[in-house]
């Protein structure tokens, strides 16, 4: 082991050596998320602006591609970073891994350089295998679906074999359960067919089936592996609230993705089955702030590493409000009717993707920093500390910016586009030229420098904290860390 | 240490969880089976892609209290009537295209997709189209170059996206049949484009000069 505060791979076991690539993609694709945001953002204001070049399709497109491939990087380093801590033996066929984390850095580089230069084909399958398939947030085209696949096979097999090989967990056979859904949904979002409402049925299955169910279940473990690592919280207590969130998650969450089957052409029995299901979505949110929060008041807030149990806090909150109670406001019906495609949506994507998924990464982004750096003091008083605080801050100042814009700007659109024009052509633009949503979408920019501020601060502090400490890590009482 | 209480035993969770994500599951798979049956082109829900020789109108429902495609008297797509298979090649062409020209990354289809541009659920009875007798071809025409087509007033155009004749028509083969998907009311108190027999008076205008100017 290297001197304390010195960023040094000896420090870190096969895993957390792999890890820490993953990691650093993450954070690049976080970076490249928030400049498209950005761009698209300022079209919103001004029209002309990229017209032509990168145009808002390419922006929107390049901002949540980024988000989605960010935040799988992040959950798949957080598992290569767990797993020898978790498992108690070495990484199984880690050299699979390292060849796959290159060849899937190299597929998104690839899909990133052909969705700016080429953009968009002619109306034939060939630009859907080659350039974009044109399907929200899995535009990917085939060719990388499939290496997406292989990629998490391979990934799938180093964790599976390893927590098989040495000790299965809780927490390890939650995930490994949990994996093999995500990579299974996968394949339901990968052929054509003409037919739009056929095509949104299976399109939702990956996309409601991963980030309202197997996505949360995820970051559930994370949680829990988090929790042990910052405060010492027992083994016990976390793998048993681990389950009752997994009950409640599924419970909740399966039968909930009939509220993406309201207006698609499915039958009317999925307003009572989806709307029941999905408004029950929240409880296991409440639990993981409960839990969270109860265990961070048990250990009177002491932990090994306060970024990353502030990260962990902010996770709980951001889930339970992102997910829980924006979608809850626009799931029933009765209401969605109105609200369904406005920037309402938009809203609680926002917070939801950003409460429940980019807190948790960061949060294993400090983990990871500090192990990192041999094990540094990151507790109370830590030096150069305003950084992370101000971080964290700029962050949340500047989502919350945005996601209150851009909910005025719905609540405007669902009353004058929606329930009094008719969502035809002029009550679209009726909308969109009203100033309640000029202003929403004007204070959704300014969120959006803010965010962006925060960012650079986020990616500054994770280069440098803990490089002037020299104090080692607090350890916590040895029996709360057992099995 | 005392007794463990059953209901806090990790034991007990990990069975609850195991049987309520199974039969969640279970239940899911038997509701897909019916649902992908009513959802399969050629169902009352979803009509066939021959459904684009017929008018598609968009009318109150007294009984199930919202508005439903209603399937008129023949209107043939650009004047010439499809075999069902003629017109699921077309309907196919024009689904390719909107996926290869991105069009769900600035609209929304069936209310899903991107904000940046009015949904096209029911852009096929978008009176800014003018009259019926015109819809087809202005239609084409800003397909394939919208940009110099007066769109609004907050300055907002579709890009030129290079967009052929072939597949313009397509496209809009795509989007007449999409009208014709049973949606359960979305969107909400919509009101088409008038598509009586009657020819419209003479005031009726290509989209073109016809669409929205705000203030």
């Amino acid at each position: 082991m290297s001197a304390l505060g010195i960023l040094s791979n000896a420090n870190l076991n096969g895993g957390q050596k792999l890890a820490v690539k993953y990691f650093s993609v993450a954070v690049a694709l976080f970076g490249a998320q928030v400049l498209f945001g950005l761009l698209a953002g300022i079209q919103y204001l001004n029209p002309d602006f990229l017209f032509g070049i990168l145009d808002f399709s390419v922006n929107r497109m390049l901002h949540i591609n980024a988000m989605v491939v960010w935040l799988l990087f992040g959950f798949i380093g957080s598992v290569y970073w767990l797993l020898e801590d978790e498992s108690g033996v070495p990484v199984v066929g880690l050299w699979l891994g390292n060849l796959i984390f290159w060849i899937f850095t190299l597929a998104v580089v690839v899909v990133v350089l052909v969705y700016l230069l080429i953009q968009v084909g002619p109306g034939e399958l060939k630009s859907i295998w080659l350039i974009n398939e044109g399907r929200e947030y899995i535009e990917a085209p085939r060719w990388a679906d499939i290496g997406i696949v292989v990629c998490v096979l391979a990934f799938f097999y180093n964790v599976a074999a390893t927590f098989a090989k040495g000790r299965f967990t809780g927490v390890g056979g939650v995930l490994v359960l949990d994996l093999i859904a995500l990579a299974g949904l996968y394949l339901a979002g990968m052929w054509y067919t003409p037919n739009i409402s056929m095509d949104q049925h299976w399109w939702w299955w990956v996309i409601h089936l991963w980030v309202e169910a197997t996505w949360e279940v995820l970051v559930g473990c994370l949680m829990a592996y988090g929790l042990i690592k910052t405060m010492g919280v027992r083994r016990k207590i976390v793998e048993t609230w681990l389950y009752i969130e997994v009950a409640l998650m599924f419970g909740s969450g399966i039968l909930g993705l009939g509220h993406h089957y309201f207006w698609i052409g499915t039958p009317e029995y999925w307003f009572t089955i989806g709307g029941f299901f999905s408004a029950l979505e929240p409880i296991p949110l409440v639990a993981m702030v409960v839990h969270a929060v109860f265990d961070a008041g048990h250990h009177k807030l002491k932990s090994t590493n306060n970024p990353a149990l502030a990260w962990i806090i902010a996770q709980a909150f951001g889930n339970f409000f992102g997910a829980g109670v924006w979608g809850f406001m626009h799931t029933l019906p009765q209401i969605n009717l109105y609200t369904h495609g406005t920037q309402w949506t938009a809203s609680h994507g926002h917070l939801a993707f950003f409460g429940a998924y980019a807190t948790m990464v960061i949060a294993f982004l400090y983990i990871a920093i500090q192990r990192w750096r041999g094990g540094v003091y990151m507790s109370g008083n830590l030096v150069g500390a305003w950084k992370w605080k101000w971080a964290i801050f700029l962050l949340h100042l500047g989502m919350i910016t945005m996601v209150m814009g851009l909910l005025i700007a719905g609540y405007e659109q669902s009353q004058i586009e929606r329930a009094i024009g008719g969502s035809d052509w002029v009550a679209y633009f009726t909308a969109q030229a009203h100033r309640w949503f000029v202003q929403g979408m004007f204070w959704r920019q300014v969120g959006g420098w803010l965010f962006a501020a925060g960012f650079v601060l986020l990616a500054w502090d994770l280069m440098t904290i803990g490089k002037r400490e020299t104090r080692p890590a607090l350890q916590h009482p040895a029996a709360e860390t057992g099995a | 240490m005392a007794q463990e209480l059953w209901w806090a035993s990790p034991s007990f969770w990990r069975k609850t969880a195991i049987w309520v994500t199974g039969f969640s599951f279970v239940v899911l798979i038997f509701l897909t089976f019916d649902t992908v049956k009513q959802i399969t082109a050629g169902s009352p829900r979803v009509p066939a892609y021959s459904v684009i020789n017929q008018r598609i109108d968009y009318v109150f429902d007294e009984k199930r209290n919202f508005q439903v495609p209603v399937v008129g008297p023949e209107e043939p797509l650009f004047g010439q009537k499809l075999s069902e298979a003629e017109a699921a090649t077309l309907v196919n062409h024009g689904k390719l295209t909107t996926q290869a020209k991105n069009c769900m990354n600035c609209h929304t289809l069936l209310g899903n997709g991107s904000y940046y541009a009015p949904d096209l659920t029911k852009s096929w009875l978008d009176p800014s189209w003018g009259s019926k007798e015109v819809r087809e071809q202005s239609m084409v025409e800003f397909l394939m170059d919208p940009t110099d087509k007066l769109h609004n007033a907050v300055g907002r155009r579709m890009p030129n996206l290079g967009i052929t004749e072939a597949e313009a028509r397509a496209t809009v083969a795509f989007l007449k049949w999409m009208a014709s998907i049973d949606t359960n009311g979305f969107p909400a108190n919509f009101k088409p484009i008038d598509q009586a027999d009657a020819p419209e008076p003479a005031t009726a205008e290509p989209v073109a000069d016809a669409a929205p100017v705000q203030q």
